[in-house]
């Protein structure tokens, strides 16, 4: 037995725990859940919800100091008298915990009953529905029915907290999650409980509501629907919506997200835990900036300036490989250059660098940061466009352009050089997603996707490779920007590649950096790599 | 000159006459069918469905002719529907509809071909319509078909055999194989069904002509439950429609032989309907005679159809070949006897 | 195991009798009473637990009872509805619902009748009522949206309405 940890027992499990931890993560580790709605692992423990009551004892001793055995040939437990609440007791050495016994699920049936007492029917229109620790616990201590007929205290409903927010307080539990989350984390002590007994209801003080950028994370913590965001209010039911594993793009922390979607569109964000990187929390800045993935502007064809018409032309994705490559061949290599956004996966990245030797560079991308999640940086990807060798100074090129020396300039997302300078260009190539001035003066475009579209890696401000999923099939029209690149250096002589882990695998050998990995190896959670 | 206007003009009346009838032969199954079933059948297009025949024939029209990828030999493909509906309009022109019309200050027969060996030409063209079924099996290049059309022609080249010995004995008691002969003696004499020596032929007639125009309890070639449709199942339009009218209009021509041969043909047995017609309404009226004559017979087909079950392969082929070919020639004998004894001419 | 063929008697093995016997059944049956129902301009009748094709009901007071809650898109079999969830209006008398559907749209090719849609609703807004022969002219047409399922529902009395005090 090392000396930081102790064993104990939960239901007839034995558990190995480190000392301090409480019951319900010590019953996690066994795969054991304890029931509960004020506790949060990373907010600091109140203890008044009451739904977390376990029955705990402690072996009987004999006169010798040894546990007694029974006449049962088992050891003799002496159990409290009342039951205790998981989250704020740690464990001990020898303690028996009983999580499932009749009285422990008698209390919880009596707390739920409390706790429904006041609570609406709400269901059918609150968008917690599907996701609520109400209902959830409702259909394992609930009854079916109330044995409560007398009118409900009613509350202020559907009054708006902030501008993001709508707090219903005759959904609220009273679990205080939200006012420990302003307070502790966010830093801005804004919340609090006026009235008593049943008619405690949750407010802000006037003229002090939430304004951090952290507000919308009370939403996810609240753990029924007593807070939700006006962003996704209404918007679909969760079950519906399919969870996939991603990474925020909005800055160099690059929180570990979730991006729930159905069919073809993004509902919402929210944060996925990853301690090493944003723990369960995510800014409000990076969890709404996903509306450009639906934006109806998105360019959705490639399309060639035509010098003879005087427009734009609609293209054939093969014609317009065709006729994007037969003109780079006939461009000089040394005149060519690339910029590269820093938003761009590393793959993509890669892939663009093989393009030109002599100019490559990314536009950094500076913002105002908090010392939490919000970055200065706000590339996700400068890290990942550095090792792939593409350098911040991209003066380099405006000026290459202005004094002739760069006649050819491929541009992948950005939207930097002024036009007089694009206008000097002999060919200009843009993949992007949304029309700006850097595609009004392209030769050719060609519609990337967004990065819910595509996978790939990003490697954050820590240096931090992390992963990247598909959450919805590519807009019809568009192609991930690597299969665009690597069907362009196919034809060119080079490689064809079919799947993101070629592509990977090759980066591999050429960045030193990232030896020896590879996409399962950087997994959901990501993993550092030698800068 | 005059030969052949009149004979083209004989050919035209009795086609329209023939397919006409043969139309509303479907109409009336249907109706009969329903009412056999409780049902009230084709009401919607005309009265009480009457036009529903046109219907039918429009929408047959109207449909697309599939030609299915599989089939190699279009040209025996294309065969095999008009073989299995010629023969039996061809036979019809055996086959005297009526006594005489006096038309135009002639008499005019009522007789495409008056032919001295007409049963002979009848059984014969009649036979060649098993060429249309197996042509049709053997072209459609897929299975069902062509059990179908294996089937077919076994069965038809089994029955064809009883069907031409049933009927010796009739001949043999004429002494002709004119059909007119046949019409002419009935007068003169008595229908071939009241003579009790001829009745074992007339069954055995009957069935077999049951089993030699496909229709229940002998419609093997058609099985749907083992064979989706048989022969036919890869026609549709009006090739499909083809055998369509092939098989009623052999019912018909069958009805007709039957008529012919035991039941008076045009004749009823009483003035002035049992000498040959001198004016153009009794004429006519023989015709008529004929024709309701014939539609009790197609309605004994659409009957029996629509009450018996269809019988097994093996049955069928045993009662042909162990039952009734034994039995027809034991019937010549017998009738030879009979007819040595006490009849004759 | 072995099957006992019955033992038939000479006039059962000559098959005849039965024929005939056969065939005085069928004909029997040409002048009795005709079953036939003329479809079109005689409707079969409905009786009470019948179940049509699913529509949306109003309340008494005339107000949308569906609040967009999906369960039904959830539970259809064949996923023929499909809801958009939007907002009441604000100021109106039933904005304490909060919630209802801008569109509502049930894909009459796709439905089976099964009723479950009836079933899970936890508002009683939607009901398998009496119509059986939905038919158009296109696949469009048969896309019901949410007027003409509340113009086909119509109002259903009963008498519980949670939402009015609210």
């Amino acid at each position: 037995m090392a000396d930081n940890t102790v064993n104990l027992t939960i239901d007839d499990k034995a558990v190995v725990a480190p000392k301090g931890m409480n019951l319900i993560e010590a019953a996690k580790l066994v795969g054991i859940e304890i029931p509960h709605y004020c506790y949060h692992p990373k907010l600091c423990i109140a203890g008044n919800c009451r739904m977390c009551l376990v029955d705990v004892g402690m072996p009987k001793l004999g006169a010798d100091r040894k546990p007694e055995i029974g006449s049962d040939g088992k050891m003799v437990v002496m159990f409290g008298p009342k039951l205790v609440i998981g989250c704020n007791t740690t464990v001990a050495d020898g303690m028996v915990v009983l999580t499932k016994s009749p009285k422990v699920v008698k209390a919880r049936e009596g707390v739920m009953e409390f706790l429904l007492i006041n609570h609406p029917l709400d269901c059918p229109i609150c968008d917690q529905a599907g996701e609520c620790r109400l209902q959830e616990f409702s259909v394992d201590y609930g009854k079916a029915e109330s044995r409560f007929v007398e009118e409900k205290v009613h509350k202020p409903k559907k009054t708006a907290l902030n501008a993001k927010i709508t707090l219903d307080d005759e959904r609220c539990i009273l679990c205080s999650r939200c006012i420990r989350f302003m307070r502790d984390v966010a830093g801005q002590d804004c919340l609090g409980f006026i009235q008593r007994g049943s008619h405690s209801t949750l407010t802000c003080y006037l003229g002090n509501e939430p304004k951090t950028n952290y507000d919308l994370n009370i939403v996810d913590i609240c753990p029924v629907g007593a807070l939700t965001s006006n962003d996704f209010r209404f918007q679909q039911r969760v079950w519906f919506l399919k969870q996939t594993k991603s990474i925020c793009p909005n800055c160099a922390t690059g929180c570990n997200t979730v991006i729930w979607s159905r069919e073809d569109v993004v509902y919402r964000q929210t944060p996925r835990d990853n301690n090493d990187v944003n723990q369960c929390w995510m800014c409000d800045y990076g969890r709404i900036n996903y509306k450009f993935i639906n934006d109806p502007h998105r360019l959705t064809t490639p399309s060639v300036k035509s010098a003879t018409l005087g427009q734009r032309v609609n293209l054939t994705w093969p014609e317009a490989i065709r006729q994007v490559v037969d003109k780079l061949r006939a461009a000089k290599r040394d005149s060519l250059a690339v910029i590269g956004s820093a938003r761009a996966t590393t793959e993509e990245l890669y892939l663009l660098k093989k393009f030109s030797p002599s100019f490559a560079a990314y536009i950094p991308r500076v913002g105002t940061g908090d010392n939490f999640l919000l970055n200065t940086d706000r590339n996700p990807n400068a890290a990942g466009a550095m090792l792939t060798g593409f350098s911040s100074d991209y003066s380099v090129i405006a000026d290459g352009i202005a004094d002739g020396k760069i006649k050819t300039l491929i541009v992948l997302g950005e939207d930097a050089i002024v036009p007089e300078l694009l206008a000097k260009l002999e060919l200009l190539i843009v993949l992007d997603i949304l029309p700006g001035k850097t595609t009004e003066a392209a030769h050719y475009i060609l519609p990337g996707v967004t990065f819910a579209e595509k996978s790939g890696t990003f490697i954050n401000a820590k240096n931090r490779i992390q992963r990247l999923n598909p959450a919805i099939p590519p807009l019809v029209g568009t192609k991930p920007e690597h299969l665009i690149l690597s069907a362009l250096l196919a034809e060119l002589g080079g490689k064809r590649y079919a799947t993101i882990q070629e592509v990977f695998a090759d980066m591999t050998r050429d960045v030193p950096a990232l030896a020896g990995l590879n996409l399962s190896k950087i997994g959901d959670s990501g993993v550092e790599v030698k800068s | 000159m005059e030969f052949v206007v009149i004979t083209m003009a004989k050919i035209a009346v009795m086609l329209g006459v023939l397919l006409t009838v043969v139309a509303y032969t479907v109409w009336l199954e249907r109706k009969v069918c329903a009412w056999m079933q409780d049902r009230v059948g084709p009401n919607r297009v005309g009265p009480f469905g009457l036009l529903q025949p046109l219907a039918d024939g429009l929408k047959m029209m109207l449909k697309e002719d599939v030609l299915p990828r599989h089939i190699t030999d279009k040209a025996l493909y294309t065969l095999g529907p008009l073989m299995a509906m010629v023969p039996a309009l061809v036979t019809a022109g055996a086959i005297p509809w009526g006594s005489q019309l006096p038309l135009f200050g002639r008499q005019i027969q009522c007789v495409v071909a008056n032919l001295n060996a007409a049963v002979l030409v009848v059984f014969a063209t009649s036979s060649f319509a098993v060429y249309g079924i197996v042509l049709a099996g053997w072209a459609s290049n897929s299975k069902y078909p062509f059990l179908g059309g294996v089937r077919s022609s076994a069965q038809m080249i089994s029955y064809e055999v009883c069907l031409a010995l049933s009927v010796v004995p009739v001949f043999m008691q004429i002494g002709s194989l004119s059909l007119c002969h046949m019409v002419e003696y009935q007068t003169h004499h008595t229908w071939m069904i009241f003579m009790p020596w001829q009745w074992p032929s007339f069954l055995i007639f009957i069935i077999s002509a049951f089993a030699e125009t496909n229709r229940t309890p002998f419609d093997l070639p058609e099985a749907e439950q083992e064979l989706v449709a048989g022969y036919n199942t890869e026609y549709s339009s009006m090739k499909f429609s083809m055998f369509f009218l092939g098989e009623y209009a052999a019912m018909f021509v069958m009805s007709a032989m039957m008529v012919t041969l035991f039941f008076g043909g045009w004749s009823l047995p009483f003035a002035p309907f049992n000498r040959p017609a001198t004016t153009l309404w009794i004429g006519l009226a023989h015709v008529a005679i004929f024709l309701a004559k014939i539609l009790v017979f197609l309605f004994l087909y659409i009957w029996i159809r629509w009450t018996i079950p269809r019988v097994r392969y093996d049955q069928l082929m045993a009662l042909g070949w162990k039952i009734f070919i034994p039995l027809t020639i034991v019937n010549i004998v017998f009738v030879g006897i009979v007819l040595a004894l006490w009849g004759g001419r | 195991m072995l099957v006992q063929r019955p033992k038939l008697t000479f006039w059962e093995r000559l098959y005849l009798p039965q024929v005939l016997q056969g065939l005085w059944q069928t004909l029997s049956h040409i002048p009795r009473k005709k079953f036939t129902r003329q479809y079109p301009e005689e409707k079969p009748p409905l009786y009470g637990k019948y179940r049509g094709a699913p529509e949306l009901v109003r309340d008494p007071d005339g107000r949308v009872k569906c609040v967009a809650c999906q369960l039904c898109e959830f539970v259809c079999p064949p996923k023929a509805i499909r809801v958009v969830p939007g907002f009441r209006k604000e100021g109106a008398s039933d904005a304490s619902v909060e919630k209802e559907p801008s569109d509502f749209i049930i894909n009459m090719n796709r439905c089976i009748f099964c009723g479950f849609c009836e079933e899970v609703c936890p508002e009683e807004a939607i009901f398998l009522l009496r119509d059986f022969s939905v038919s158009g002219y296109s696949r469009e047409e048969m896309q019901f949206h949410k007027d003409k399922l509340l113009e086909l529902g119509g109002v259903r009395e009963d008498k519980i309405q949670k939402w009015k005090n609210k």
